[in-house]
């Protein structure tokens, strides 16, 4: 082999991403989710006017691969402090979050419903990888019935601790939501189609029509117990027939 | 001469925005402040502001929190219940350094206490009330031309040191009517650099913002108390402010703030009157607190009445300040003319426990 004449480029890195080594753990699928992210960004060629807010939980460590200016939050807040920014810039500021399942369902779902709510003109990239992964694996509002966590040791029971919440369904459901969508990235199809969505989300806030929503499904070996293998096939099986993926709202005007 | 109008104290707290251009407010209504939140959802839209009404205080600092992060002048107001749900909000504003403005009109508490006045808060303003060591700059004014200042003045601090500045009031001076003078008060420059807010037209290839509040996480957490503790150390040393009124040859001295403070001057005056030697000193910056003027009056005077609308709280700062050279006195709640969240601390009052000290 003679070397790099016989070499050709398939795959390069996307201009916003910052390569920076992401502190995730083997067979997490957020760094990927952030290289969709930032596809999205260049393809819209917004970057320059796109400003990041994270919460708190894996999902604000990936924010740390995109490079925007950003801003980390308190636990769930971060659609009021997005709100903020965008107000401070006139809504000139392409406003995207980062949230997990943790923080934009228990702790801040109060903030995200009123944020939609509002018509804010801004992108929600939600993580639902089942569970609170950062704090070691505990149940989290998208944990699915029967599935053991270190607070629901005999399976998540719905008679003592309620049911999967469909994030992307409910906010499909509210006015100020222009787009929502769940999205899958465990196989090329389903990558181009989230690639495709986060684009989606991001025009609704660029043609200034109203929120923006993506529900990522993620992997979380270590808060599972599991291998990275055994992890990606239990989303693909149990996660993914519990949270079906799909386009639950595209509007282009909220009434 | 400029324009004198007739203001209630909330009013001129948002005038004093206005007037310090501030375009940018987050509030909830809340008795005895909803009346800031209606003005400002009137004013702002026509001066090309933006006026967000939240769903919660909680989302009310956030707001601010994002706003602030863009170097812009922005503020909230708030009543006692609705602070203590800023707490968190505050505490990540504090740790991030960042310049804002919030109004705090005090009502009885603790729970839902009551709607009517109080100063039950000063703990809570001026020991933190969040989690982490952090200070706010908090100031106290006593007239509601001293309100209109002060916000103005707060947005000054906040800028000049990068950090959160507080104004406290209570339902009597913030529902109370007096002339004004609104004018814009040029306090010097601020510091030019904003390389530290969140931008738009950003050049893809400068270094980008990260704005966090993380500081043991993100950044490096020796450094981050290092700063801080010098620029609280700063302030403390540049920025303490007070009133001092017939202190020369005082041999008792009233300390009080606010409306408090307020009372304690009539007192004063009338005790004057009657030829008795009585002075009032009245911290004006709550934190950071005028200790060292009172660890010099304790050397001065034999008698200190403390007058707070409370169960005694910046009582304990002076006793601290004083450490035993001078007898320290209270009245407080239990002094209001009305035995009821109704009542208040009235000079005449304030001057028959003088009569007694004295």
């Amino acid at each position: 082999m003679s070397g790099e004449d016989e070499r050709k480029l398939i795959c390069d890195t996307p201009d916003c991403i910052n390569n920076t080594l992401l502190p995730t753990c083997p067979g997490c699928l957020h760094g990927v989710v952030a290289r969709c992210v930032c596809e999205a960004i260049d393809d819209l060629g917004i970057q320059e006017n796109a400003i990041g807010v994270v919460g708190v939980g894996c999902h604000a460590m990936t924010a740390g691969a995109v490079e925007v200016d950003t801003i980390s939050t308190a636990h769930g807040r971060a659609p009021g402090v997005a709100t903020g920014i965008k107000r401070a810039y006139y809504g000139e500021a392409i406003v995207f979050t980062f949230q997990g399942d943790g923080d934009l369902g228990a702790i801040g779902l109060g903030d995200v419903l009123n944020a939609v709510n509002r018509g804010e003109k801004l992108t929600t990239i939600f993580f639902n990888n089942a569970g609170y992964g950062n704090t070691g694996g505990q149940m989290g509002p998208t944990t699915i019935e029967g599935q053991v966590t270190t607070t629901s040791p005999y399976g998540r029971d719905p008679a003592q601790s309620g049911f999967p919440l469909h994030m992307a369904e409910m906010m499909a459901s509210l006015r100020g939501c222009a787009y929502s969508a769940r999205v899958g990235i465990n196989n090329l199809k389903n990558y181009a189609g989230a690639r495709k969505a986060v684009k989606a989300a991001f025009q609704k806030q660029m043609d200034n029509i109203g929120y923006g929503f993506v529900e990522f499904l993620c992997t979380c070996p270590p808060g599972w117990k599991k291998k990275p293998d055994e992890a990606f096939h239990w989303m693909e099986k149990a996660m993914m027939e519990e949270y079906q993926l799909g386009e639950f709202k595209n509007v282009d005007e909220i009434t | 001469m400029d324009e004198k109008v007739l203001l209630t104290g909330n009013i001129a707290a948002a005038e004093g925005a206005l007037y310090a251009g501030c375009r940018h407010y987050f509030g909830y209504p809340i008795t005895p402040q909803s009346d800031v939140v209606e003005y400002f959802s009137a004013k702002l839209p026509q001066m090309g502001g933006e006026f967000v009404q939240s769903e919660s205080e909680c989302t009310s600092i956030n707001m601010l929190y994002g706003a602030a992060a863009c170097g812009i002048r922005a503020m909230t107001s708030t009543s006692s219940p609705g602070f203590s749900l800023m707490q968190e909000g505050i505490s990540h504003i504090a740790a991030a350094e960042l310049p804002c403005v919030i109004m705090h009109v005090q009502r009885g508490g603790p729970g839902s206490g009551s709607t009517q006045t109080a100063q039950m808060d000063y703990n809570q303003v001026v020991k933190g009330g969040g989690h982490g060591e952090y200070r706010l700059i908090v100031l106290a004014p006593d007239s509601v031309q001293e309100i209109f200042d002060f916000v103005q003045l707060g947005f000054y601090l906040a800028e000049k040191y990068r950090n959160p500045a507080l104004v406290l009031t209570d339902a009597i001076i913030g529902q109370m009517k007096e002339d004004v003078e609104l004018r814009t008060i040029d306090f010097g420059p601020t510091p030019e650099d904003r390389s530290w807010a969140l931008k738009i037209h950003r050049s893809p290839k400068g270094k980008s913002a990260n704005v966090h509040s993380a500081v043991g996480i993100v950044g490096i957490y020796n450094e981050w108390l290092a700063r801080t503790n010098e620029k609280y150390e700063n302030i403390k040393r540049d920025e303490v402010r007070f009133q001092s009124m017939f202190m020369e040859d005082a041999e008792l001295a009233i300390v009080a703030y606010g409306s408090s403070g307020r009372a304690a001057k009539g007192a004063c005056k009338l005790a004057r009157e009657e030829g008795l030697k009585v002075g009032v000193l009245r911290p004006i910056t709550l934190w950071p607190f005028p200790q060292p003027q009172i660890e010099e009056l304790a050397s001065r005077v034999k008698k200190i009445l403390v007058v707070e609308d409370n169960l005694g709280q910046m009582v304990e700062d002076v006793r601290g300040a004083v450490e035993g050279r001078a007898e320290v006195h209270f009245m407080g709640v239990f002094s209001r003319h009305m035995p009821d969240c109704n009542g208040m601390i009235f000079p005449d009052t304030i001057l028959e426990e003088v009569k007694k000290l004295l």
